[in-house]
């Protein structure tokens, strides 16, 4: 299984970078891997609704909501999602929000 | 095992992957990817040949920056042993129309790909895409830079969103075709560029166009909305050529059937009995069909394409809903808007594509296909969304079952009903 060090730590990732021990998460984890994801600086409040809407769904249903729910609940249209996280919802935000890898016909 | 795959006359995948093996052995090109990753590709393939189980590991998410999609991640599940497919990621590379190409583009897409990948492809992908099959997760911005900055290509599409359009080749070389294929391919394309490049469905979509009935690109089964070119006139008949296929002079098909004796060509056999409304008349003399009654199967023009031509009033139908099994089983798609013309700017069908998309993502499950929402919520539901009244060309057959749902206003009284008056009638 790869690691990854971010900000002193070590943590279990697989091959895409995604967090395999979902409770090692940390806002520190996030703000250490956003620069891999192509975000300049630290994250910002609007990085911050995002990733913490995500987190907030998968633990009460245990899957990443559907990117209409997500642009409707943050208020932030697909547009405004890929300026903050270049890599896309899927591959960026969730990943910095230490979710479960999308899975399914990619 | 792989090399039992050799023998035979059919164009052997094997012998084609070694000799490319063999040329990166060789070449003095500054290969990015593995130098030995068809050998391990090959080597991978015959241990799944072997213990018949796949090696590739479930899933992996990876593709460029601004884009949810156009990259399928892939990762071999023997790294050690075959360290030159450890990750072996496939691009989907956006296709020009119908497919024509000049030598030059292909030249330079090799050579980005033989130093940027594994050298192999799939020329195409089913979808419609060229498939550039094999390379590492570092290459992919690099090819991505070159693709857009030197070949001027882009993308084709992956996950839930709109997948690459495709076409028949229509106009380019086909006498059926009813209404630009190609043109209506591109502009829809290029005018959905984000849909395509990002994510933002219940699941995935695809375009499909045929310029006539035959279905070249097999829009009806292989397409969310299938746009199947079609005429409203009559067809037009060359009475002199019909009497030319009569007469022996011109082949039946095109030839189509030239390695069989068939007997000679016997137009009431072979054309007006297999007439699937039987519409058609022939008198020895002259050929005749009931327009009125033809369903445009294309039957007859194409056993006398030299006699028969399609009408000159164009268009097209739209049919949504075409899926394969998972989940709720298999489906072809629907017949929804019987006719449309097929003009630049298009507006018509691009009005149709959004009321559709809107819907369907409003209304759509996650991971639920178009053909299932409409399955689930109905097909009266889908033609209200789309404003269209219901016609009986949408249907093969009314229902045979009485569940029939009545709206309100249209039952007099409405449902607001009082027991007690009708107990006023009918005794307990
Ligand atoms: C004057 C008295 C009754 C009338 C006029 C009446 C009429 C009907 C009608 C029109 C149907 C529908 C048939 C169809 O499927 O097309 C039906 C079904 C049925 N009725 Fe009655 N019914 C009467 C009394 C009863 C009573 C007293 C019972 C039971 C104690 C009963 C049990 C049923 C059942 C079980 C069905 C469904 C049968 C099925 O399709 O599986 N009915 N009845
Ligand atoms: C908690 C109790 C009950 C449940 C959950 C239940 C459930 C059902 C269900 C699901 C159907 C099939 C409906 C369909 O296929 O469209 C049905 C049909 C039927 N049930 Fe019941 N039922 C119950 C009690 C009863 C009782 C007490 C009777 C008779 C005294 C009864 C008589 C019938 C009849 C005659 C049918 C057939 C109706 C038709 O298809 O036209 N049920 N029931
Ligand atoms: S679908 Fe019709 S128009 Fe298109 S290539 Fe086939 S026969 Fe020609
Ligand atoms: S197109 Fe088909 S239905 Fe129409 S006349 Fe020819 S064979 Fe008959």
């Amino acid at each position: 299984m790869p690691t990854i060090n971010l900000a002193g730590k070590t943590y279990e990732v697989d091959e895409d970078g995604f967090l395999q021990e979902l409770d090692k998460w940390s806002e520190d984890f996030a703000s250490a891997y956003a620069k891999e994801e192509g975000i300049d600086g630290a994250l910002t409040d609007e990085h911050w609704k995002v990733i913490n809407y995500l987190r907030d769904y998968y633990a009460k249903f245990g899957i990443a909501p559907m990117i209409r729910k997500l642009c409707k609940e943050t208020g932030f249209d697909l547009k405004k999602i890929y300026e903050l996280f270049p890599s896309g919802p899927a591959k960026g935000a969730c990943k910095l929000a230490g979710l479960a890898k999308p899975t399914g016909c990619v | 095992m792989l090399d039992e795959l050799e023998k035979g006359r059919w164009p052997s995948f094997v012998s084609d992957m070694k000799q490319e093996a063999a040329a990166r052995e060789k070449t003095k090109v500054d290969l990015q990817a593995p130098r030995e990753s068809i050998d391990d590709l090959l080597g991978l393939l015959e241990l799944t040949y072997q213990d018949k189980v796949v090696h590739w590991k479930h899933g992996g998410i990876v593709g460029v920056f601004g884009y949810g999609g156009g990259v399928i991640g892939r990762y071999c599940d023997q790294p050690d042993q075959f360290p030159g497919v450890r990750d072996f990621h496939t691009l989907r590379v956006n296709q020009p129309g119908n497919k024509f190409y000049s030598t030059e583009y292909l030249r330079q897409l090799c050579d980005l790909w033989e130093r940027r990948g594994s050298g192999i492809t799939n020329m195409h992908g089913s979808t419609g895409d060229i498939i550039l099959l094999g390379t590492t997760t570092p290459q992919l911005e690099e090819i991505f830079y070159e693709l857009t900055h030197n070949l001027h290509q882009d993308l084709g599409g992956s996950g839930s969103n709109l997948r690459t359009p495709s076409d028949c080749l229509g106009m380019a070389r086909c006498e059926y075709a009813c209404y630009d294929t190609t043109a209506l391919c591109y502009n829809l394309t290029m005018e959905y560029q984000d849909e395509l490049h990002r994510p933002a469905f219940p699941y995935k979509f695809k375009f499909k166009f045929d310029g006539c009935p035959n279905g070249c690109v097999a829009s009806i089964a292989r397409a969310d909305m299938s746009i199947i070119g079609t005429w409203r006139d009559d067809i037009r008949i060359d009475q002199a050529a019909v009497k030319a296929y009569v007469g022996g002079e011109f082949k039946p098909n095109g030839g189509a059937h030239s390695g069989r004796d068939w007997g000679t060509f016997d137009i009431q056999k072979e054309v007006i009995d297999l007439c699937p409304t039987h519409c058609m008349s022939w008198n020895g003399k002259k050929l005749v069909i009931d327009n009125k009654e033809c369903n445009r199967c294309m039957h007859c023009i194409n056993v006398m394409p030299r006699a028969l031509r399609i009408g000159l009033d164009r268009g097209a139908s739209i049919l949504f809903g075409a899926k394969a099994p998972i989940l709720e089983g298999a489906q072809m798609s629907t017949l929804t808007i019987p006719f449309v013309k097929v003009e630049e700017p298009y507006d018509e069908i691009k009005a149709i594509i959004e009321k559709v998309w809107d819907y369907w993502a409003e209304e759509g499950r996650n991971r639920e296909r178009l053909g299932e929402l409409m399955q689930r919520q109905g097909f009266q539901k889908f033609l209200e969304v789309l404003g269209l009244k219901p016609d009986p060309r949408m249907i093969r057959e009314p229902r045979s079952n009485p569940y029939v749902f009545w709206k309100e206003e249209d039952v007099p009284g409405g449902w607001e009903r009082d027991i007690q008056e009708f107990r006023k009638k009918h005794k307990k």
